[in-house]
């Protein structure tokens, strides 16, 4: 069967400027290759993004694109979905943009269940500001902003707060399987609440120990040893197994999905009357709101 | 000359009713016919601490709150202490028997003193401690000789039918509290002509929404914050009625971005915040800026710095507004003086920051968006333009969404329309999106890339300039003086103009500026150019739009009178300074 969008359609005429052996390109491969799948229209869909080497991947699709400024990725993003719901929205971005300066709004995004589907490229660094701590990087990590004791914090756990905040869709994935990578970002566009997908994407420049290596020799595929992503509880009990519990097996795959939960869109009293970007603009009656004043 | 108003002030604790009852009694004062105009001066508590609100009710146009009261109803001793010297001469004041006592030491000549058994008389109808409010409102209209159907009529809208025991229980208590005035002497025999014409009667944060309504709006995220709050929560009970998505977001910095999506997203999208909040919210509008996205923000202004007195009145926030987010980015700043120009001026916004497709602010103040002004029938005919969209003409192929026009406004393309598809970036960018950081930094071609991008942006203010109300001269053509002034100095700027006149024959003029930013030079020095004195007026300590005029123009203000304390200007601080500066 001939396909109307070709997996080139999808890619813009701007190469990507990431350096050689960035995790970021699996990221971007695999979302190509989601919505690819899904055939979505690239007119509809909208890439939303922060700052950050990971940031810069709306450029590198034909899809429309707001690169935003540092940590606002995803208000800007609720903010064009309730002006038009029609819109497939997907946000991407670093950890340090949604984990660290943005992380109030990645909490709240979740626990309003926006049918919305974020991307994160986790390299526990910060690439584009030429390697500080992020807020996932790992405990007595030297850095250049911690070149001493190494980071003296814990670390932010993702999945653990996406679970508590009320994300309705939760996965790890790892840019080196891209494949299992495009299937969790497809199933996360697909789901109807809010999707988040932290992509251990490693920086190959500012993070020598978050490296491919280290991922595969402990990652681990949730589904394929029977863990139930219906069930919360046992989701938590997999999300703080790392990097809570210990340091040797990182789970990868869907941790928990509920479709029961309506989205914020579902309830929105204003959206009843369809997307508003539609909507005649002005006030019919104005006597009848005049009322009220008189 | 025969009086033509009326001022009344209720004092109390807060959490004693006090604007409640001051707001139905505007509510009397408007559909009496009167113009009417409050101020209410309150505490950041919810219960404890001293509250007071004045409304003033006039036969003509009505410029300002007014000076001292006609009557006065203490709530308590506190209220009794600071208000009774202030009552007019002949005037009255209502106060609760039982634990407040007036110190006729202080009074003015032939000040009535009202004592009621308040709280009593309340009890033999109701156990609601509220009441005893009622059995006071009641004395004043009395006092004031207001029709007794406005009571009815007033308490009716607050409990609707679905009360009507409570209705019933308030209107008796306002009756025992008019008879008690019958008892003691009768009203105060002012003489004013009601024509009981009911006028509209709103606050300017009320007039905000009105316009943005009418000129479509449909998106607003907010963060509630004094002196603002009132927009989202009239927004938020209307809007969805007609399509609005009304949002309470989780900070400023989210209210700003969310704004700046919808915009983006093709929606008419507005936020409203105070000075802290638009703190917050600078770095974001500063990206609507850059990335071209329409937007309006309402900067309704609390004295500062920092959380300063929350529920007090400044103009203090107009360099924020000026100088908000990093690097030069075109904006226009609007400074309605009056409710009708807040709901003009809202619904003119939304044309201007699509026509040229970038933010536009709105700054008011407490003293107009929360005080409740009469005004003409608003007229929600507003012309509604879009600005130019890439479909209207260009075709898909050759679309880029920065490119390069005379007047610096691109076409314009929203997510959904096929074949437009683009990158809105906050990096400089050329023509079709690509970042000049991340493609050309380091080549030559940089910095002709640059240039050209950064220019086209600017050129906007030309546009903005034009379309964007001029300065006005008011008052007499020779005048002695001339104020300068800004927002809602307007008021009492005027009516101190009209005072000096008729009292002292003294001539004064205003000029004064319904846009501030991009500032109107040209106009401003023909029209300053018959000045003979110079008084600039305005709600802050250093002049912020003294400086402003003087960069723009070169014109230093001769006088400058700055008032920062937190209360709104009376007429009588203005004319004082007037005559000062004249004598
Ligand atoms: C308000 C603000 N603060 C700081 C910066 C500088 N900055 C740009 S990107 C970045 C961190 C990027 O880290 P991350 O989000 O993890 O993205 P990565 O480059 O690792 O993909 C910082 C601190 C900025 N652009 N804006
Ligand atoms: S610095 Fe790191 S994150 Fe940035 S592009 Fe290079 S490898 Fe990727
Ligand atoms: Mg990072």
């Amino acid at each position: 069967m001939k396909l109307e969008f070709e997996m080139d359609t999808y890619k813009s005429e701007i190469k990507p400027t990431w350096c050689p052996g960035c995790g970021d390109f699996a990221v971007l491969r695999a979302l190509q290759t989601a919505i690819h799948a899904l055939q979505l229209e690239p007119w509809n869909l909208l890439i939303v993004s922060g700052i950050g080497c990971s940031s810069n991947l709306p450029h590198f699709l034909s899809t429309y694109g707001f690169h935003a400024i540092h940590g606002r990725a995803l208000p800007v993003a609720e903010g064009a979905k309730l002006a038009n719901p029609e819109l497939e929205v997907i946000v991407t971005g670093g950890d340090g943009d949604g984990y660290g300066i943005g992380v109030g709004h990645f909490i709240h995004a979740m626990r309003r269940n926006f049918d919305i589907t974020y991307l994160v490229m986790n390299n526990q660094i910060y690439g584009l500001t030429t390697g500080q701590a992020s807020p996932t990087s790992e405990k007595g990590m030297k850095t250049k902003s911690t070149p001493i004791e190494g980071v003296i914090e814990n670390p932010v756990d993702p999945i653990s707060l996406a679970l508590a905040s009320g994300a309705t869709y939760v996965a790890r994935a790892f840019s080196g399987d891209v494949k299992t990578m495009a299937e969790l970002v497809k199933n996360g566009i697909q789901h109807h609440g809010f999707a988040l997908i932290d992509c251990m994407s490693p920086c190959v420049t500012y993070n020598k120990i978050n490296t491919y290596d280290f991922f595969r020799e402990r990652v681990y595929d949730l589904q394929k040893e029977g863990h139930d992503s219906s069930d919360m509880k046992a989701a938590f009990a997999k999300a703080i197994e790392w990097p809570f519990v210990q340091r040797d097996r990182i789970p990868l795959g869907l941790f928990y999905r509920t479709e029961d939960v309506p989205t914020y869109e579902d309830l929105e009293p204003a959206l009843k009357k369809g997307p508003p970007v539609r909507q005649p603009l002005g006030v019919e009656n104005p006597d009848e709101l005049l009322r009220e004043f008189l | 000359m025969a009086k033509n108003d009326l001022v009344f002030r209720i004092g109390g604790a807060a959490g004693d009713g006090v604007s409640s009852t001051a707001e139905s009694f505007a509510k009397m004062s408007a559909r009496s016919g009167l113009h009417t105009w409050t101020y209410s001066s309150y505490q950041s508590v919810i219960r404890g601490g001293h509250v007071w609100t004045q409304i003033r009710g006039s036969l003509g146009p009505v410029l300002s709150h007014g000076v001292d009261p006609d009557v006065v109803v203490a709530l308590n001793q506190q209220s009794m202490d600071v208000h009774q010297g202030d009552v007019v001469e002949g005037g009255a004041i209502v106060y609760d028997t039982d634990g407040t006592k007036p110190d006729p030491a202080k009074l003015r000549r032939n000040v009535r003193l009202i004592g009621i058994p308040l709280r009593k008389k309340a009890q033999t109808l109701s156990p609601n401690a509220l009441m005893r409010n009622t059995v006071a409102l009641g004395a004043v209209v009395k006092l004031f000789d207001i029709d007794f159907r406005h009571v009815e009529s007033a308490f009716k809208d607050i409990w609707g039918d679905k009360k009507p025991e409570i209705v019933q229980q308030n209107i008796a208590a306002a009756k025992l509290g008019a008879e008690a005035v019958g008892q003691m002497g009768g009203s105060l025999n002012l003489g004013l002509p009601y024509s009981n014409e009911a006028k509209y009667l709103m606050t300017g944060n009320e007039a905000i929404c009105l316009g943005a309504l009418a000129a479509g709006v449909k998106f607003l995220a907010q963060y509630p914050m004094t002196p603002a709050s009132s927009i989202l929560h009239w927004m938020a009970s209307h809007g969805p009625k007609y399509g609005v998505v009304v949002k309470q977001v989780e900070d400023e910095l989210a209210a700003m971005n969310m704004t700046v999506g919808a915009g983006f997203a093709g929606v008419r999208a507005m936020t409203a915040t105070s000075g802290g909040g638009f703190c917050l919210m600078v770095e974001a509008i500063g990206q609507a800026g850059m990335t071209e996205t329409p937007l309006v923000a309402v900067l309704v202004q609390r004295s500062g710095p920092s959380t300063g007195l929350p529920t007090k009145t400044e103009q203090g926030d107009l360099n924020l507004a000026l100088g908000a987010g990093q690097g030069d980015w075109p904006r226009a700043i609007l400074a309605p003086r009056n409710p009708e120009e807040c709901f003009r001026q809202a619904a003119q916004a939304f044309n201007l920051a699509e026509i040229y497709q970038t933010p536009i602010i709105l700054i008011s103040d407490l003293y107009l968006g929360e005080g409740y002004r009469t005004v003409e029938k608003l007229d929600f005919n507003v012309p509604i333009v879009r600005g130019m969209m890439a479909a209207d003409g260009g075709t898909a192929k050759d679309f880029m969404r920065y490119r390069i026009t005379e007047s610096g406004v691109s076409p314009r393309a929203l997510p959904g329309m096929k074949g437009f598809q683009h990158v809105a970036a906050t990096d400089e960018h050329m023509e079709n999106s690509e970042l000049i950081s991340d493609v050309l930094a380091g080549l030559p071609e940089h910095v002709e890339e640059r240039r050209k991008m950064h220019a086209k942006r600017m050129r906007k203010l030309d546009g903005l300039r034009k379309d964007t109300p001029p300065p006005e001269l008011w008052g007499p053509k020779n005048a002695d003086l001339t104020l300068l002034i800004w927002g809602s100095t307007w008021g009492p700027a005027h009516e101190a103009i009209i005072q000096v006149d008729e009292t002292e024959g003294v001539k004064v003029n205003s000029l004064e500026f319904p846009t501030i930013f991009p500032f109107h030079a040209e106009q401003t020095e023909q029209l300053l150019r018959g000045a003979k004195q110079t008084l600039a007026v305005e709600g802050n300590y250093t002049g912020q739009f003294t400086r402003l005029l003087r960069a723009e123009t070169g014109h230093k203000a001769d006088r400058f009178y700055g008032k920062s304390d937190g209360e709104p200007f009376t007429w009588r601080d203005i004319a004082d300074h007037i005559l000062e500066a004249v004598a």
